[in-house]
């Protein structure tokens, strides 16, 4: 009898527990409509103004030269800004997670500072030491060496803005993780290479793959750490961001939004894999959520 | 022993790799952040006491300031009031669609800025999809402080969602469930039960998300009209005293930008403990 009561209880709580269906049929129209405004009709304009002139025209924006030295430009710093920064962010989560130092926590703000710096900052920054009047711009120019206003710039900016990503993946990962896998590999007698290789590694896999994800997207996509250092020199120092900027600014709206359209179809990659991790491995990647 | 006889500051392991993964990160850093950010440093306290109060007083500089913190407030509150009703839908409420809607949340962070911004102006130009409309009623949307707003509040809308979702997840229902049976009203029980519950992590997204406006500029440049007092951002003039080899000007408002920055990354983090030690006490 108590059962009986107490399920029918537990039944009239949730009953109370569920908001009118009015409210919940509000609710979620007005996040929907919110979305569409602001999500779903910027993401539709992209493909739709790419589309406008037709298929022939979309991919001739596409195939003229300084679109594809736009696209190579931009695939060149990303492979080499994101390797860098898978190093780097390695190592900082190995510090980090795996040991107890004076001025750790100092260091992962420090990791984390790019994210709070305008990307017009990290461009200035660049700009002030190496720039033709900047800190090392009178020894450079008499070296012949360039980086602002070449691809050096833009691959520093790049790094830059990119450089807290698999560190922040990694290291809450590895902190939840523990070290007792790592110590039993080491007392079996395993190299610290060994170690690093065989269990540091696949065990952070997930999240290591998911911190690359985000940083190439913002690599790809970077424009006002590299708009500042760029100089903008046609089919030279134009990434597709900027590619996309000055045929903007040319009215050339159909081209900048097909060039646009290829960034908007990454994200939308990026989006899809982002989420297929988190929904497949939400156990590994659960200390980021709960972050 | 030896190693915490050599190393005072550091608790012994018998991990391998500390001197190399350490040195690697902190020669990395260094590079790539600190030394360039010591340079902006460096670059605006050399124009001098005199110079630094006229560069940031003018009433250029001043009023891309008041235009970039008013349009980040402005959209901070936009994204506040939105990123709770979204998180809520999100959590609380099962329907068709609500994973992949949850995914979308995060578009912002992936489409770049950039891309976001000449497509917000395609729809809010006066000939664009909504912009008409706007037009009909008079309402001026693109190349207004409007229009860059909108832009901000696109970039920061998954921060708030994103803040308070783990927390709204995590809320105990027995307590929402105890102020019902007690008789309280649902508008009742979410003012005076639920709110309270998600403050702290609705407030340190919102200003996660005001931090962010401040410092955006591809997705606003598009949209903003760049009218110099009217329509000009922050980060833009930066650009701007650049172009004119002012970089001495473009210091000294980096510099105004990234102590604002700073004093912001100081905030979240003591709203980030307070809302750790509101769960805590839940």
């Amino acid at each position: 009898m108590s059962d009986a009561l107490s399920t029918e209880f537990i039944g009239r709580q949730k009953a109370w527990l569920r908001p009118a269906h009015l409210t919940r049929f509000a609710l979620i129209a007005l996040g929907l409509a919110f979305l569409s405004f602001f999500l779903f009709l910027p993401l539709a304009a992209v493909f739709a103004e790419a589309a406008r002139r037709g298929f022939p025209a979309y991919l001739a924006a596409l195939s003229e030269p300084d679109a594809t030295s736009a696209i190579k430009l931009t695939l060149f710093v990303a492979a080499i800004a994101v390797p860098i920064n898978i190093v780097t962010g390695v190592a900082a989560a190995w510090a980090v997670a795996r040991f107890r130092f004076f001025g750790r926590n100092l260091l992962v703000s420090l990791i984390d500072l790019p994210f709070s710096v305008s990307p017009v900052i990290a461009g200035l920054i660049y700009v002030l030491l190496f720039g033709a009047q900047g800190y090392f711009g009178p020894y450079l120019r008499s070296h012949g060496i360039q980086i602002i206003f070449a691809v050096p710039g833009i691959v520093l900016a790049t790094i830059f803005v990119t450089f807290p990503f698999v560190a922040r993946e990694l290291i809450p990962h590895m902190e939840s993780l523990g070290s007792a896998e790592e110590e039993a590999a080491l007392t079996l007698g395993a190299s610290p290479w060994k170690m690093f290789w065989t269990v540091s590694v696949p065990n952070v896999k997930w999240s290591l793959l998911y911190g690359v994800l985000l940083c190439n997207a913002r690599a790809m996509g970077e424009f006002g750490a590299v708009a500042v250092v760029s100089g903008k020199i046609r089919g030279m120092t134009t990434t597709m961001p900027l590619h996309v900027e000055i045929l903007y600014n040319e009215y050339n709206g159909p081209a900048a939004f097909a060039v646009a359209s290829l960034l908007a179809a990454l994200s939308l990659v990026t989006l899809g894999l982002k989420t297929l991790l988190e929904w497949r491995y939400a156990d590994s990647l659960a200390a980021r959520r709960k972050h | 022993m030896s190693a915490s006889a050599t190393r005072p500051w550091k608790v012994p392991s018998v991990l391998p790799g500390f001197g190399l993964a350490l040195g690697l990160t902190l020669v990395s850093l260094s590079i790539i952040v600190l030394i360039p950010l010591a340079a902006l440093a460096i670059k605006a306290a050399s124009a001098g006491w005199a110079d630094i109060i006229a560069i940031a007083t003018s009433a250029r500089t001043l009023a891309a300031l008041r235009l970039s913190f008013g349009a980040a407030f402005v959209a901070g509150l936009v994204n506040g009031v939105f990123g709770l009703l979204l998180a809520w839908v999100l959590v609380r409420y099962d329907f068709p669609g609500r994973r992949l809607l949850d995914a979308a949340i995060d578009l912002p962070f992936a489409l770049p800025t950039a891309v976001a911004g000449i497509a917000l102006t395609a729809i809010w130009a006066p000939n664009g999809w909504l912009g008409a409309i706007a037009a009909q009623y008079g309402v001026k949307v693109a190349y207004t402080p409007l229009g860059i707003a909108i832009a901000l509040v696109f970039v920061g809308l998954p921060f708030v969602v994103r803040s308070v979702q783990p927390v709204l997840e995590e809320a105990s229902r027995e307590v929402e469930e105890a102020s019902l049976l007690l008789g309280a009203s649902h508008f009742r029980t979410t003012l005076s039960v639920i709110l309270p519950g998600v403050l702290p992590a609705l407030v340190t997204g919102a200003t996660l998300a005001f931090a962010r406006a401040i410092g955006e500029y591809g997705s606003v440049i598009f949209i903003a009209g760049n009218v110099p007092m009217v329509s000009e951002i922050a980060p833009l003039l930066i650009v701007i005293k650049l172009e004119q080899f002012d970089y001495a000007g473009a210091a000294v408002v980096g510099m105004l930008m990234l102590l604002a920055s700073f004093g912001l990354l100081v905030i979240i983090n003591g709203l980030q403990a307070w809302t750790r030690r509101r769960l805590g006490n839940v």
